[in-house]
C-alpha cells in the first residue's frame, strides 16, 4: 500500500502557470518583424540583408561576450537581444558601411542594455540608444539614402557597404531624399500610396507602413503589445497635424503623411512599446503615447532634423519611470469605488 | 427565480483551465474510516478549541470532544466512534506541530451519528442560532475556515441587507460545491432559512458560475415557495469565489480596503457551509465529516467524497489509488492550495480537496521554469482583481521594502489568489514574495 513517493515537491501556490514565457513573447516579436525584414531586403537588395544580419549578430555577440566576461550565464536565449538587433538594423540607412553597423550594435547592447543591468532594467530602448549613437557619431553616413528598387540591388553591393573601417566610405552617385526630408527642405509631400506600400526611401525597415501595421496587429491580437501606446501616439500626431493643416494647408502636411512617413509606424508599434522602457499602467501608456506624439510633431515641424521619432521615444523613455510613480492603479475598495 | 441576464463580473482576473469535467459528474460517496483519525484542536481561524475528553476515553460519533474557547473559536466533534488514544502534537499543513486528538475508530464502527439538542429554525432567536452554529463547529468550508457564527453578527451600526450564498467554486479541479448544490439543495435552503433568521437579511442570492448550469437549474427548480432567494449565474472567471469578488460581480459594490462585507451591507457564506448548517442544526449535530474532491492527474479513483475529519492525506490517497509518480500534492486546488510536505497531515474542516500532480505535469508547474527579470509586461496588473501593482510590489519585496509595500501599495489587501504568478511570463514567484512580505509586516507591527 505505501507505494507513495517518499519525496514530494513543495512550492508556493499557484502550482500552475499560463504557459507564456518571456522567451515566447520575444520570439513572437521577432516573428512579427520578419515580414518587415523581408520587404526591406526586397526593396533595398543584398545591402539591406547584410545590414540586418550584421546588426543582429553584433548585438547578440556583444550580449553573449559581456555575459561571459562578467561570469554570468549567457542571456541570449531569451531572444530579447535578437529584437534589439533587428530593430536597430531596421532603423539604419540601407547602404551604411557594415563596420559602422557593427560598432553601433555593440554600443546599443553594451551601453543601452548591459550597463543598466540587462533585460528588464534598461531605461531606454537599446535599439534606439544604438541609433542615437550612430546619428551622433556618423551624421553623414546616417543621412545617406539609397534609391529603393535599384535594378542591380541583388547583384551589386553599394560601394559603401564594404568600406574599410575608419576609411571615408565612397558613396554611389545616385541617392534619394526621404519623404520627410523632401517635405521639410523642399516642401514636396509624398503620395500616401508610396508610404503605405514602401515605394519611397528611408531606413531599412521604415518604408512599408502596411507590413509594420500587420506585425503590430499580430502582437496586439496575441496580447503581447499594449495597443494603447501606438493608438495614443497615432491619435496625438493625427490630431495636432490635422489642426496645423487646417491652419495652413500649404506649409503643413496631411495627418496621413505624418503617420505613414519616416519612422513613426516602426517606432510607435515596435520601439515605443518596449515593455521595459514604457509605463506599466494603461493610463500611464496613454500619457506616454501622448508625450511621444507631441514630441514627434514638435521635432518634425520646428527641429533642425526632418525626423524626430527616435528622440521623442528616448525622451519619453526617460519620463516613463516618473509616469509610473505618479500613475498607479486605483486599489479595489479605495477612493471613489469604496462602499 | 433564475437570473441569467447578469453579464457583469468583477474586473481583471484570469481563466486557468478548469479541469472539473472528470469529477463534476461523480456523485458524492462515503469514505471509509482510517485506522487513526487525527483531529486538530485548531482547524479554524481564532483560538484553538479546549478538549473535553481524556486519553483512553470512549467517544461516539458526533460527540463533542472539544469546546469553543471564547467567541472566536468553535467546537470539535468526534468523526467516528472509538477510543481517544492520546491528545498530542500532530503535523499540520503549515509545517508546524499542533495539539490534536488522536482517535482510533472501533473496527467496523457504524456510521450512526449522535444527535444533540435540535435548533428549530421557526422558534430559535438569532442569538440562539448563532450559538448553535458555533456549537456545531461550523467554519467556512470554502477553505478559509473562518468561524461562520462570527460573521453572522453584524458589527455595531451595520446592517446585513443581502445574504450571498457563494457557490462560485472558481478553483480548478474542485467540484465539491457543485455536487453539494446538485445533491443537497434541500439542505442549502434549510441553511438559508437559518442564516436569514440569524442575520436579519431581507433576501439571499445564490451565486453560481456559468460552468455549473445543472446546479443553477436544480437550485432554481427546488427553491421553496416564499423563500426570498435568487439564483444568479456569473460568467466563469478566477478568483470570483473570493468574497470581495463575488460581491462585486453580483451587486457591483466594493468592500472597502481593509473592511468587511458588512461595510457594504452584505454577508457571504459558502454554499457547502450553508448546506452543513441546514443538515446539522435541525438534528443538533456537529461537523464530523466534509465533502472534498480528490482529483488531479495523479489520482486513480477521482471523485467527490464525504470524508471523516482527521483522515490523513496518506490514507485518502492510498484508498483512491494515487499514481506511483506523484510529484506534488496540495490541499485544495492548484491556484491557492498549499503544497503538502508530509502525507500524514489530517484533512480538516477547511480542506476543500486534494489535488495530485505527477511528474508529467512538472513541465508546466511553477518552480520548474527559468525565472527571468520582470519585463513590465503588465499582465499581473491586468490579472489582479484588487487592482494592485504586483510588478512593483515584487520589486519592493526583492529589496525588502516591506513597510512601503504595506503603506503605499496595499500589500495587506492581497488575498494570495495567485493570478499574478499564474500569468507572469518571467515566472517570478510573486505570491510567495507577498506571503513573506505580509509575514514580515505582521512581525514588524507586532514588535513596533
Amino acid at each position: 500500500m505505501s507505494e507513495l513517493k517518499k519525496f514530494l515537491e513543495i512550492g508556493s501556490s499557484p502550482h500552475i502557470t499560463s504557459g507564456d514565457s518571456v522567451e515566447v513573447i520575444m520570439r513572437n516579436v521577432v516573428l512579427a518583424l520578419l515580414p518587415v525584414c523581408l520587404f526591406s531586403v526586397y526593396s533595398f537588395g543584398t545591402a539591406a540583408a547584410l545590414v540586418l544580419v550584421t546588426a543582429t549578430l553584433s548585438c547578440i555577440g556583444t550580449e553573449h561576450f559581456l555575459c561571459k566576461m562578467t561570469g554570468k550565464a549567457s542571456t541570449i536565449g531569451d531572444w530579447s537581444v535578437a529584437i534589439t538587433g533587428l530593430l536597430y538594423g531596421l532603423t539604419l540607412p540601407p547602404d551604411l558601411p557594415l563596420w559602422m553597423v557593427a560598432v553601433g550594435g555593440i554600443f546599443a547592447v553594451a551601453v543601452g542594455k548591459f550597463v543598466f543591468g540587462g533585460l528588464g532594467s534598461n531605461a531606454f530602448n537599446p535599439a534606439l540608444v544604438g541609433r542615437a549613437f550612430m546619428q551622433a557619431a556618423f551624421p553623414q553616413a546616417m543621412t545617406h539614402w539609397a534609391v529603393p528598387f535599384g535594378d542591380t540591388r541583388f547583384v551589386d553591393l553599394p560601394a559603401s557597404t564594404l568600406a574599410w573601417p575608419f576609411a571615408q566610405p565612397a558613396y554611389d552617385a545616385v541617392t534619394a531624399a526621404t519623404p520627410l526630408a523632401a517635405m521639410k527642405f523642399d516642401g514636396i509631400q509624398a503620395a500616401n500610396r508610396e508610404l503605405l506600400f514602401g515605394l519611397s526611401t528611408g531606413s531599412v525597415g521604415e518604408t512599408c507602413a502596411v507590413l509594420i501595421l500587420l506585425g503590430g496587429i499580430y502582437l496586439i491580437a496575441r496580447r503581447m503589445m499594449n495597443w494603447r501606446i501606438p493608438m495614443s501616439i497615432f491619435t496625438t500626431v493625427a490630431v495636432i497635424s490635422w489642426a496645423f493643416m487646417l491652419y495652413d494647408p500649404v506649409s503643413y502636411p496631411t495627418p496621413a503623411f505624418m503617420l505613414f512617413s519616416g519612422g513613426l509606424m516602426l517606432g510607435a508599434l515596435f520601439m515605443a512599446t518596449d515593455m521595459v522602457a514604457s509605463p506599466i499602467t494603461n493610463a500611464g501608456c496613454w500619457l506616454y503615447g501622448f508625450l511621444i506624439g507631441v514630441l514627434v510633431v514638435v521635432i518634425r515641424y520646428w527641429g533642425g532634423m526632418p525626423e524626430g521619432v527616435m528622440y521623442a521615444i528616448l525622451l519619453a523613455n526617460a519620463v516613463s519611470p516618473h509616469i509610473d510613480r505618479f500613475i498607479q492603479p486605483r486599489v479595489f475598495g479605495t477612493g471613489k469605488g469604496a462602499g | 427565480m433564475l437570473d441569467m441576464a447578469q453579464k457583469d463580473s468583477f474586473r481583471n482576473g484570469v481563466h486557468p483551465p478548469e479541469n472539473k469535467d472528470e469529477t463534476s459528474a461523480l456523485a458524492i460517496r462515503r469514505f471509509p474510516f482510517a485506522p487513526v483519525l487525527i483531529v486538530p484542536l485548531s482547524q479554524h481561524l481564532g483560538k484553538p478549541a479546549i478538549p473535553v475528553v481524556r486519553e483512553g476515553q470512549e467517544v461516539t460519533r458526533g460527540q463533542t470532544i472539544a469546546k469553543a474557547d471564547g467567541f472566536m473559536s468553535v467546537a470539535m466533534h468526534a468523526p467516528a466512534s472509538g477510543l481517544v488514544k492520546r491528545i498530542a502534537l500532530a503535523p499540520t499543513i503549515s509545517g508546524t506541530m499542533a495539539p490534536s486528538v488522536y482517535l482510533r475508530p472501533h473496527p467496523a464502527a457504524s456510521q450512526e451519528v449522535d444527535d444533540g439538542e435540535p435548533c428549530d429554525v421557526a422558534k430559535a432567536s438569532p442569538d440562539q442560532i448563532i450559538t448553535a452554529i458555533q456549537q456545531a463547529g461550523i467554519v467556512g468550508l470554502g477553505g478559509a475556515a473562518f468561524p461562520t457564527h462570527v460573521k453572522l453578527k453584524a458589527p455595531e451600526g451595520k446592517h446585513l441587507d443581502i445574504l450571498i450564498i457563494n457557490g462560485v467554486e472558481c478553483e480548478p479541479y474542485l467540484t465539491t460545491d457543485h455536487r453539494v448544490m446538485l445533491e443537497q439543495s434541500a439542505d442549502i435552503f434549510m441553511g438559508i432559512r437559518y442564516l436569514l433568521r440569524a442575520t436579519g437579511s431581507r433576501e439571499a442570492i445564490i451565486a453560481v458560475e456559468s460552468n455549473k448550469p445543472d446546479a443553477a437549474k436544480k437550485l432554481t427548480e427546488s427553491c421553496p415557495q416564499g423563500l426570498p432567494v435568487t439564483v444568479r449565474v456569473c460568467p466563469v472567471k478566477y478568483p470570483q469565489g473570493a468574497e470581495k469578488m463575488v460581491i462585486k460581480s453580483l451587486l457591483d459594490r466594493e468592500v472597502p480596503s481593509g473592511g468587511l462585507p458588512a461595510d457594504v451591507s452584505t454577508i457571504c457564506v459558502n454554499v457547502a457551509t450553508t448546506a452543513e448548517i441546514g443538515r446539522l442544526l435541525p438534528l443538533g449535530r456537529g461537523i464530523q465529516e466534509r465533502v472534498i474532491t480528490i482529483g488531479g492527474p495523479g489520482v486513480g479513483r477521482k471523485g467527490n467524497y464525504r470524508i471523516p475529519i482527521g483522515t490523513t492525506v496518506r490514507f485518502a490517497l492510498e484508498k483512491t489509488d494515487a499514481a506511483k509518480n506523484v510529484s506534488r500534492v496540495f490541499l485544495g486546488g492548484p491556484m491557492m492550495g498549499p503544497a503538502v510536505s508530509n502525507l500524514d497531515i489530517p484533512i480538516t474542516k477547511g480542506t476543500s480537496g486534494i489535488t495530485v500532480f505527477t511528474t508529467a505535469e512538472s513541465g508546466t508547474a511553477t518552480g520548474h521554469q527559468q525565472i527571468y527579470p520582470c519585463i513590465h509586461c503588465a499582465r499581473c496588473i491586468e490579472s489582479c482583481a484588487l487592482y494592485l501593482n504586483p510588478s512593483h510590489l515584487g520589486l519592493l519585496a526583492k529589496n525588502e521594502e516591506y513597510t512601503q509595500m504595506a503603506d503605499e501599495f496595499h500589500l495587506m489587501d492581497c488575498f494570495e489568489c495567485g493570478a499574478c504568478s499564474y500569468v507572469c511570463p518571467s515566472h517570478i514567484p510573486l505570491v510567495q514574495y507577498f506571503r513573506v512580505a505580509k509575514n514580515m509586516v505582521r512581525k514588524l507591527s507586532a514588535t513596533a
